[in-house]
């Protein structure tokens, strides 16, 4: 057992950080899971276009990725989360999302069938305790693989052809499916999944081959604007999207300290993963029951009148009544409009007569703003190029 | 696909399994009990004296009617002293101290003890209830828990008051601040933590020994009851009186799955192979073996599992049988009376101390039946129950034998030439009774009766008022609320908790 | 002369009892027995330029809502949080603990990743505790075999914060509650130092091992608290925990408020059922509207109150009221920092608090031999060098080191301790030290030991005890100090107690003496215009 000095540097690097230092301008870093990770590498504004008109590269070592392999992964995954992972097919992947007893959120996350007996799961929080106590009674290893892995995420329009010049064949590959390749000295695994609702890939290998694989992307990309990107631009490509982050848009049930914080799948509008047929999961007699009762809470998109974006605002009926409140927001450059996803108390989910109380910070003093809202349909945004296959050429 | 042809499977013919199949039974219901010992009794098998027997299960299953005839219904008992100074309690829970005691403690004792008994008298109707919920519109029974509580208030300000302090404090103080007999004290602080895994120090021994205290032998409260032919007597007595009921009783068959269909629970399946189809399974074995090996993770939540696997079941009592050619001599002591070794409550305590390391004590506490005193055509036999024994040693041969040896020297000071009379000598420890009877952890009562494990967290949270985590299946053991003893209690509430659910 | 208040004892809540009172314009006197103040939190200099923690040694659950309202700060009270700690295991190594979150995360990965993890959900359900129980520090406890009003309307108050919760929650509160703190973390841990350092809290202070029922009530004791908002975080009080009490003096003769040292009190006098002042041991009297003793209860009532004026019922129950003591303390002054040869040079931990007791079992152990009436062969050490975060307790390279040690029993096999006993006892601990800090012996300069002998004939502390007793479910909250006597008053008219022997118990926390004030002031109907409700936990 010997003695890590990590206490001289409490933040991780990634396996890409050499080249992420090297980019990040504005030395604009924060922490993603206990590691050191790009905000903003130069211009937020350039890196949120080149998602929606180009290519980008988001660095994904800080996703938890664990390995779920043996004879009853499937059984273990059909019991721990909502989804029939049975049904996803080898080289598939499905997004999907986990819940205590009580029915309350965990997490959600991709996950990634690599072989009949062998599973990848990516999230946000660490979860090693409950997959572990999941496992009991189950043929099962689980095993953190986070640091095993180097990932990252190739975004935008021109993906496809950067990976096609990078001497990745790409074409057949639809979403929500992967492949995977031999690369330098190792393997490189290409899935065709991503967190902007944009055509896009995310790329998995080991960390030795890391800064090969990012020097190859952008040794192909430099002629097709790819530029590499911090998690503001993702946060509001992933917005446009309607995509929902744990830890911002709800509390993991098993830190979360205010049981009125607390939200189910229903609640989160995540009801359509559940799969109620394939047999017993954890949490499925509480989730039958609110499903019956009906859920306190509703998750919905809205369209915010002006341009200040509404993070954090409580939400009202009639200018009076608190029914809710905005966990995400941005200006969309690309919609041009004010957008939101928000957790509302069920029975205003319809959302007539909504307002948003937003507080514009200027020279020191907040701007007080009731501003009306209106639920729409989510996503804000999704283009066709985002399921073509083969891709476009761009 | 036949039809079920039985309305409910009970699991386990022990007293809890017995008296829900009786209750059912008597109700209209078609009942199979199996059981996979030869014999039913479960773990009545194990205990040799009567203490909490449920005088609606006696009444019920009209059990005299069925052989039951008790030797005694008020064992007196003699706390045993080296010196032959010996002290007897005779009456419920020692009404009369005589020998070696002082005045002071006559008169102490005295008040101490109807303070226990009018205690554990308050608390006892909960023992025949459904636990509560903490919940609203949770079906409790506000009526019956009013009373309770108002019966507690009307013990008066400054006994109510007492009542709220002494729930959850430790036997040693209670003792300690009233009495000054170390032999007093021991037998009393032996007898509160019997069956336990604590030490008459640890706070939260007072609750377990008022629920003790409330039990009953042929409806007096407090007295300790010897059936004649022992305990297996009043085991079968039980099984025949369920199978006059029209139970169908099956011995040697062994349940190893329960059965779940459509996350429905239809019936189990035998060691053999063999499926029985019910719409309802009673399991009245132990709660951590039913949900987590007869049931299985993959048909339970996550963290009701994990609350499983984390259930506290360690046993610290084990069964000393001894042949003899003679009847001993303990000094002088009656020997038709339930003889306890335990000088002080200090040696009680100590003899806890090395099973919290997993190994076997020096001077083991214990109390002793010989059954062939009362009945002279019986063969000499000598049984004790011994605390406190280790339930996980890493040795497992090496503790037995030690625990034996320290056994026997310890009668040897109180019965001095005993060892020459024994003629076959067996003990079985936590573990043996573990393989034995199926308990986990060889806890008697099925999982610790511990404060944290009682009422409304008796076995888990979630599944405490009898019904299991999966529709059609109920939990009625030991394991459940109000715990263990041959008392059938829990089989019985489980039996009404599934009528009122119909 | 008649004093409006006269407190007995200068003790942390006698001082903030004074304080509020003085505040609202009584006149109070403070009668100190020793020649200096604080009682057990005290700062004296024992061994020239060397100041020490001589009892209590570190703070967090003193409330800042009395240092808010009684100006602690402008009279010099600092506290500084300190930054972690390790535990020293048997083979070598060490388990730290940061401030962190991420840096502690791989400290404990390092041990076992799965434990790594769930310390944040154990985190959570102890702050979850946490905040149910800290609103009920600052509030009178019912009698629940009371009908008055305020009785129940408080029993109705408890009612709704426990029904506030999930039904699942609270059946989980009521398990913490009542199991034992090695249960417990069975339920979330795996690695035995994990275990280990996180049952610390749970057997400071306490006749109980970590093995006994209630001592996760224990742990929450000392995981209440705060240090500026951070909660379980605990802190140094700069210049020894003495800055407190000094800061209280300071704060009381701002308000007007006197305290006399040098004599303390030999008897409360009592006239009539009423109690009227006090005659101290010099024969000096005083004569005061009440009495506010800050001594323990049996201290108070069997020594200082004669036995006569008392019912019989209250007084076979305060000679009942348990205060075994179960620690000792070494305080030593050195010459330098000793080096732990297992921590790297320069690592944060050594201004943390240091264990070198790395199983639930060892310190089971060490309670086995409190039980057996020994001080623990092998003891269980807190161990803190606060001088490497405030230099202003020693010159300059020196350093002070507070060694809080379990358990040391009352008496030793039912005799008195003698010196040759409480030199076995420093020896045992100091030894324990050198074991993994070779050399850390040459570095003595001076050492204080103190067993519950000196703790009781110099703090007063019946017994030893330094909760001025235990913290067991029979004697907390309605059962605090005697049942119907929760409310800080007792049999006699005008005799009040406001020591840790009442709710909410022991700990460098002022509650009782806020709480104390509270009531006296509400009697009077005097508005208590400077006593500040609990801070709302949001």
């Amino acid at each position: 057992m010997t003695a890590l000095r990590h206490y001289e540097t409490p933040l991780q690097t990634t396996a890409f950080h050499p080249r992420t230092e090297a980019a990040n301008k504005l030395w604009s870093w924060g922490n993603w899971a206990g590691y050191a990770t790009v905000l903003t590498y130069e211009d937020l504004a350039m890196e949120h276009s080149a998602i929606r008109n180009t290519a980008t590269v988001y660095d994904l070592c800080p996703m938890v990725k664990y390995r779920i392999e043996g004879p009853e992964a499937a059984v273990y995954l059909n019991r721990l989360t909502l989804r029939d992972a049975a049904k996803l097919s080898v080289s598939g992947v499905h997004y999907t999302a986990w819940v205590t007893d009580q029915g309350h959120l965990l997490d959600d996350g991709t996950l990634f069938r690599l072989a009949p007996d062998q599973y990848r799961l990516c999230c946000q929080e660490r979860h090693l305790p409950w997959l572990l106590d999941s496992a009991h009674g189950f043929d099962v290893t689980v095993t953190d693989e986070t640091e095993e892995i180097a990932a990252l995420s190739l975004q935008g329009p021109t993906s496809a052809e950067i990976l096609r010049l990078a001497g990745f064949d790409v074409d057949q590959l639809k979403p929500f499916r992967m492949m995977d390749l031999p690369f330098g000295t190792g393997r490189l695994m290409i899935s065709r999944t991503g967190f902007t609702g944009d055509l896009g890939y995310e790329l998995w290998t080991t960390p030795d081959q890391a800064l090969a694989l990012w020097d190859a992307l952008f040794q192909a990309g430099a002629l097709h604007g790819l530029r590499p990107i911090g998690s503001a631009a993702v946060n509001i490509a992933r917005l446009e999207a309607g995509f929902i982050i744990t830890g911002y848009d709800f509390t993991p049930a098993d830190i979360c300290l205010r049981e009125d914080r607390l939200r189910s799948p229903l609640e989160m509008g995540l009801g359509w993963l559940i799969d109620w047929d394939k047999g017993h999961f954890t949490g499925k007699a509480a989730l039958a029951r609110q499903r019956d009762h009906g859920p306190k809470w509703a998750f919905v998109g809205l369209e915010i009148e002006g341009n200040i974006p509404a993070d954090g605002a409580i939400l009202y009926h009639a200018q009076k009544r608190e029914v809710g409140v905005i966990t995400g927001a941005c200006w969309s450059p690309v919609l041009k409009k004010n957008i939101a996803l928000a957790q509302i108390l069920a029975e205003h989910a319809a959302g007539s007569n909504i307002w948003a109380e937003i507080y514009a910070l200027r020279e020191l003093h907040y701007e007080k703003l009731m501003m009306r809202a209106r639920v729409v349909e989510r996503p804000f945004f999704a283009p066709a190029r985002r399921r073509a296959t083969p891709p476009g050429r761009f | 696909m036949p039809m079920p042809s039985y309305d409910v499977i009970v699991i386990g013919a022990g007293p809890n399994g017995l008296a829900a199949a009786h209750r059912l039974a008597s109700r209209g219901a078609k009942v199979l009990v199996l059981e996979g010992a030869n014999t039913p009794g479960g773990g009545a098998g194990l205990a040799h004296l009567s203490y909490n027997l449920d005088a609606r299960v006696e009444a019920a299953m009209n059990l005299r009617d069925h052989g039951l005839r008790w030797m005694s219904t008020n064992l007196a008992t003699t706390a045993l002293s080296a010196d032959g100074m010996h002290l007897r309690l005779e009456g419920a829970l020692g009404d009369r101290l005589t020998g070696n005691c002082s005045d002071a403690d006559h008169i102490a004792w005295a008040q101490l003890r109807r303070r226990l008994l009018r205690f554990a008298a308050v608390l006892s109707p909960l023992n025949q209830m459904t636990p509560p919920r903490i919940a609203r519109k949770a079906g409790n029974h506000l009526l019956q828990l009013a009373k309770v509580g108002l019966r507690a208030r009307m013990l008066g300000a400054s006994e109510f008051r007492e009542l709220g302090r002494i729930l959850l404090t430790n036997v040693h103080d209670l003792l300690d601040d009233e009495l000054t007999s170390p032999l007093l004290k021991g037998v009393l602080a032996f007898d509160a933590t019997l069956g336990g895994w604590l030490g008459p120090r640890s706070p939260n021994t007072v609750l377990p020994w008022l629920v003790r205290l409330s039990g009953q032998t042929a409806g007096v409260q407090g007295v300790l009851g010897l059936p004649k032919g022992g305990m297996p007597a009043l085991a079968a007595a039980l099984a025949r009186s369920v199978e006059a009921a029209g139970v169908t009783l099956r011995c040697n068959a062994r349940v190893i799955r329960i059965m779940i269909e459509a996350e429905r629970a239809v019936g189990v399946t035998l060691t053999s192979g063999e499926e029985v189809r019910a719409p309802r399974i009673l399991s009245a074995i132990a709660p951590a073996v039913t949900l987590l090996d007869l049931v299985g993770p993959r048909h339970l939540d996550t963290g009701l599992t994990t609350r499983a696997r984390q259930l506290k079941a360690r046993g610290g009592t084990a069964k000393l049988d001894l042949t003899l050619r003679a009847l001993p001599d303990f000094r002088g002591a009656n020997l038709k009376d339930r003889l306890v070794i335990a000088g002080s409550e200090h040696a009680v305590e100590t003899a806890f101390n090395p099973v919290k390391y997993g190994r076997t004590p020096d001077r083991p506490v214990m109390e002793i039946v010989l059954p062939s005193a009362h009945d002279p055509e019986a063969p000499h036999h000598l049984s004790a129950i011994v605390q406190f024994a280790p339930h996980a040693p890493a040795d497992r041969d090496a503790a037995r034998q030690a625990m034996l040896a320290a056994c026997m020297a310890q009668l040897e000071t109180q019965a001095p030439g005993i060892g020459a009379l024994v003629q076959r000598a067996e003990i079985l420890m936590p573990f043996d009774i573990e393989d034995r009877y199926g308990l986990p952890g060889g806890q008697w009562h099925a999982g610790e009766l511990s404060v944290e494990q009682m009422l409304f967290l008796r076995p888990l949270p979630g599944v405490a008022q009898y019904r299991g985590p999966i529709p059609g299946l109920w939990l009625a053991s030991a394991g459940c609320h109000p715990g263990g003893g041959v008392s059938g209690t829990p089989g019985w509430n489980a039996a009404l908790a599934m009528e009122a659910a119909e | 002369m008649t004093h409006d208040a006269l407190v007995i004892g200068a003790g942390h809540n006698g001082l903030v009892t004074a304080c509020y009172l003085a505040r609202a314009g009584l006149k109070v006197l403070v009668i100190e027995k020793n020649d200096w103040i604080g009682g057990a939190a005290v700062s004296r200099e024992l061994y020239p330029g060397f100041t020490y923690s001589n009892c209590s040694y570190v703070s967090s659950l003193f409330r800042p809502e009395i240092m808010r309202d009684l100006e602690l700060p402008r009279h010099g009270l600092q506290i500084l949080p300190y930054e972690g700690g390790a535990l020293f295991t048997e083979n070598g190594g060490y388990l730290g603990m940061f401030r962190d979150h991420d840096a502690n995360r791989r400290e404990f990965a390092r041990h076992s990743k799965r434990d790594a993890e769930a310390y944040d959900r154990y985190s959570r359900d102890i702050l979850r505790n946490c905040r149910l129980i800290r609103p009920m520090l600052m509030r009178r406890p019912p009698d629940l075999a009371s009908f008055r009003p305020r009785d129940l309307m408080e029993l109705a108050w408890l009612g709704k914060q426990i029904t506030g919760q999930s039904e699942a929650q609270i059946y989980d509160m009521l398990r913490f509650w009542t199991m034992s703190i090695s249960d417990f973390l069975d339920g979330y841990f795996e690695n035995p130092a994990m275990k280990a350092y996180q049952a610390v809290g749970s057997i400071i202070g306490t006749a109980l091992g970590p093995m006994s029922p209630g001592t996760a009530y224990v742990l929450l004791h000392h995981a209440m608290g705060d240090v500026d908002g951070n909660v379980g975080s605990w802190g140094y009080s700069r210049g020894g925990m003495g800055g407190i009490t000094k800061a209280l003096t300071a704060s009381l003769q701002a308000s007007g408020g006197e305290v006399r040292t040098g004599s303390g009190v030999a008897q409360v006098l009592v006239q009539n059922g009423r109690a009227v002042g006090v005659v101290l041991d010099n024969g000096d009297e005083f004569r005061a509207r009440r009495v506010i003793s800050n001594m323990d209860v049996r201290r108070t009532f069997l020594k200082h109150v004669e036995a006569k004026e008392l019912p019989d019922e209250f007084l076979k129950r305060v000679q009942r009221f348990k205060t075994r003591g179960s620690s000792g303390k070494l305080n030593i002054a050195l010459d330098g920092v000793p080096r732990f040869t297992a921590l790297p040079e320069g690592a944060p931990n050594l201004r943390g608090d240091l264990h070198f007791t790395d199983t639930i079992e060892k310190m089971e152990m060490a309670y086995d031999d409190w039980k057996a009436g020994h001080y623990s062969r092998q003891p269980f050490q807190d161990v803190m060098i606060p001088t490497l975060i405030d230099p202003t307790m020693t010159p300059p390279g020196k350093h002070f080191m507070s060694c809080f040690v379990q358990y040391a029993p009352p008496k030793i096999e039912g005799r008195d301790w003698t010196d040759a006993d409480r030199d076995g006892f420093r020896d045992a601990c100091l030894n324990q030290i050198e074991a993994y800090a070779p050399g850390f012996k040459s570095l003595i300069l001076h050492a204080e030991v103190r067993t519950p002998r000196e703790l009781e004939a110099e703090v007063g502390l019946t017994e030893g005890n330094i909760f001025q007793g235990e913290l067991t479910f029979d004697q907390m909250f309605f059962n605090r100090p005697v049942p119907g006597y929760a409310n800080y008053r007792s049999p006699i008219k005008n005799l009040w107690i406001c020591g840790s022997s009442t709710h909410p118990g022991g700990g460098v926390m002022g509650a009782p003496g806020r709480n104390a004030a509270a009531e006296i002031l509400r009697d009077l109907k005097v508005p208590a215009k400077d006593l500040s409700d609990a801070y709302a936990i949001v």
